[in-house]
């Protein structure tokens, strides 16, 4: 279960900043629209909308889940409660890129909280806080499905499977 | 033992992820074969194949269906569970990304089987961005080839599918907690019953199955009963495919026939163990399972034989450990995946697998207390069988399994405030909410 983090702007901002523009765009208006045919009532539509939501502007703001609780005909407080059951919505901005380190059995058998730690480290960063500048999040995930080639970091979308230290760092030097 | 490559034929071909490659293979043959056939002769001939549920309950599925009512007036949904999120379990997700057709082709023949609406749903885990990729375009191809749509291959039969991504969380490979997710709410479970058969997604009678159960019904309608059945045991038949992970040489997706012997499937295939240490526990089908030691490994993999071991064959996830893991802390990781997975909804569960993961914690951090092993014990009366779901039960099988055959263990960490000689930390970094 997901959790409000302490640093959550919605802890202070619970509020839609009814200054900011919060509107798809004609082309992700088109996919949207598109994902309201696959089902047979709007509000099954809700999570497929809160992931395009969260592609377009990278965390879901109160301003968002107003907008995407409109496009439905849900309460916001309605899809509030569904973003916070869920781990994949960002509750809050995270860097350009976000490691997901999984340290689920498997992969701690294999190292899991070495490469955490390190990476952490390396990055001076604690776990969940944004770098200083923007770049990296770093959290500690449960198990991804991928075990038989453990440990994993999912960074962004992708898998990088196998890992340990090293190929951690040469990833690193790659993420700019 | 020999593996065998069936549900895993294509995996390592280049091309097997495109329709091309999968009907070079003889793929969507099964469908044409099944669309002449009536759907109740179908059913048929998944319940003589007697094939159960790849997903972790190991239920006949040819009896599922038959549990759906026709007639009701209400729209039949088909669902495939593709919420892969067992700990140790990586099997759906080769099948999705390496052959997805042959998830989409089973698919097909079961909708028509039971009487499916003209949409289906795929619920993928929504870490899984790469497969649901996969997924959507195997899903183009099927459609451009006619095997996707409106009467398909002339039988009157019109069906689509929607890849639906999940948002994490591993209650939604419950099937009803992937049924309320799939309707756009959080994905708690409901009360049984009414079972998802009668009343499931949308109002609508629904089967929910695993991908792995799946990508079987193609090679049952194509082959007949008679052949799957020729892997395994009576009750325990069919090619599966087996994870193994952790403390083992060779770990990754084996395929043998349901009956491989555990034992010979870590030493044999898997390489042995790693650093050649000694074995101390193995978990045979997923997180859920109670642990067995290293001498009551010499047990076939199948349904029955490991619930009469004690532990359950789940998802056929096996988590290998060698002497080096301190079990206390195996356990503890465990639990606190439990714990934050719960759904909050039934209180022995919510309160339950937080207390269990913060004695454990305390026992492996020196501050556990001499009741605390029946304490755990204790707990585990009051959590297992009280609530909505299955997580709580799950909860206690590496609780219950791990305090009763290492007793010893928990003991001298209780008296030593330390872990084993020859164990180590694998938790080295405790940056994060502990």
């Amino acid at each position: 279960m997901a959790e409000l983090h302490p640093d959550s702007p919605y802890v202070d901002r619970r509020r839609p900043d009814t200054e900011a523009r919060v509107e798809f765009s004609p082309e992700v208006r088109a996919r949207f629209e598109k994902i309201l045919e696959r089902y047979p009532n709007k509000q099954a539509a809700l999570l497929p909308t809160l992931h395009l939501a969260q592609e377009v502007w990278e965390w879901l703001p109160p301003e968002v889940i107003v907008y995407v609780a409109d496009q439905l005909d849900l309460e916001p407080a309605y899809v509030f409660g569904v973003i916070t059951f869920y781990n994949m919505y960002n509750q809050q901005p995270r860097g350009k890129y976000f490691l997901q380190v999984c340290t689920n059995l498997s992969c701690m058998l294999r190292g899991a909280y070495d490469i955490y730690g390190d990476l952490c480290h390396t990055l001076k960063v604690e776990p969940g806080i944004n770098s200083e500048d923007g770049k990296f999040t770093v959290v500690e995930v449960e198990c991804l499905g991928s075990c038989g080639t453990a440990p994993v970091v999912q960074v962004n979308n992708d898998y990088h499977e196998d890992m340990n230290i090293e190929k951690m760092n040469a990833l690193l030097e790659r993420l700019d | 033992m020999e593996p065998i490559r069936i549900l895993t034929a294509n995996i390592d071909k280049p091309d097997s992820a495109t329709i091309e490659g999968y009907m070079s293979t003889g793929g969507y043959s099964a469908l044409e074969k099944s669309l002449k056939m009536t759907p109740e002769k179908i059913i048929e001939e998944v319940k003589a194949s007697e094939i159960r549920g790849r997903g972790g309950a190991g239920f006949p599925m040819g009896v599922k269906w038959g549990f759906v009512p026709q007639n009701t007036g209400k729209d039949i949904y088909l669902l495939a569970n593709a919420d892969e999120s067992e700990p140790g379990t990586f099997k759906d997700r080769v099948i999705i990304e390496r052959d997805p057709h042959r998830l989409i082709e089973g698919m097909i023949i079961s909708a028509y089987a039971i009487h499916s609406c003209p949409m289906a749903y795929i619920y993928i885990r929504g870490e899984f961005y790469f497969g649901a990729t996969v997924l959507e375009k195997a899903l183009d191809e099927a459609r451009a080839k006619g095997f996707l749509g409106k009467n398909i291959l002339g039988s009157g039969f019109d069906l689509d599918i929607t890849v639906h991504r999940g948002a994490g969380a591993y209650i939604c490979g419950e099937e009803t907690g992937l049924i309320e997710s799939l309707e756009g709410k959080r994905g708690q479970p409901r009360v049984k019953p009414p079972f998802p058969a009668v009343v499931g997604v949308f109002g609508g009678p629904t089967v929910v199955n695993n991908v792995e159960t799946l990508a079987c019904v193609p090679m049952i309608m194509d082959k007949g009963a008679a052949w799957f059945r020729g892997f395994g045991i009576p009750k325990n038949t069919g090619p599966k495919l087996y994870c193994v992970s952790g403390h083992v040489k060779k770990p990754g997706v084996y395929e043998f026939p349901m009956d491989i012997n555990l034992k010979e499937l870590i030493y044999d295939h898997c390489g042995g163990i790693l650093d050649d240490r000694e074995l101390k526990a193995v978990i045979p089908g997923g997180g859920s399972a109670p642990m067995l030691t290293r001498d009551e490994i010499s047990v076939p993999l199948t349904f029955d034989a490991i619930m009469q071991a004690g532990s359950m064959l789940g998802s056929a996830g096996v988590i290998v450990m060698n002497d080096s893991t301190c079990i206390v802390e195996a356990a503890w990781r465990l639990l606190k995946f439990f714990a934050h997975e719960s759904c909050g909804q039934c209180t022995p569960c919510r309160e339950g697998t937080n207390w269990l993961e913060s004695v454990f914690h305390r026992i492996e951090n020196g501050a556990g207390r001499p009741e605390d092993a029946e304490l755990i014990l204790d707990m585990a009366d009051n959590i297992g069988g009280k609530s909505l779901c299955a997580l709580g039960d799950a909860a206690c099988g590496p609780a219950v399994s791990s305090v009763k055959k290492f007793k010893d263990e928990f003991l001298y960490h209780i008296e030593n405030k330390a872990c084993l000689p020859g164990t180590q930390k694998y938790r080295t970094f405790h940056g994060g909410a502990h």
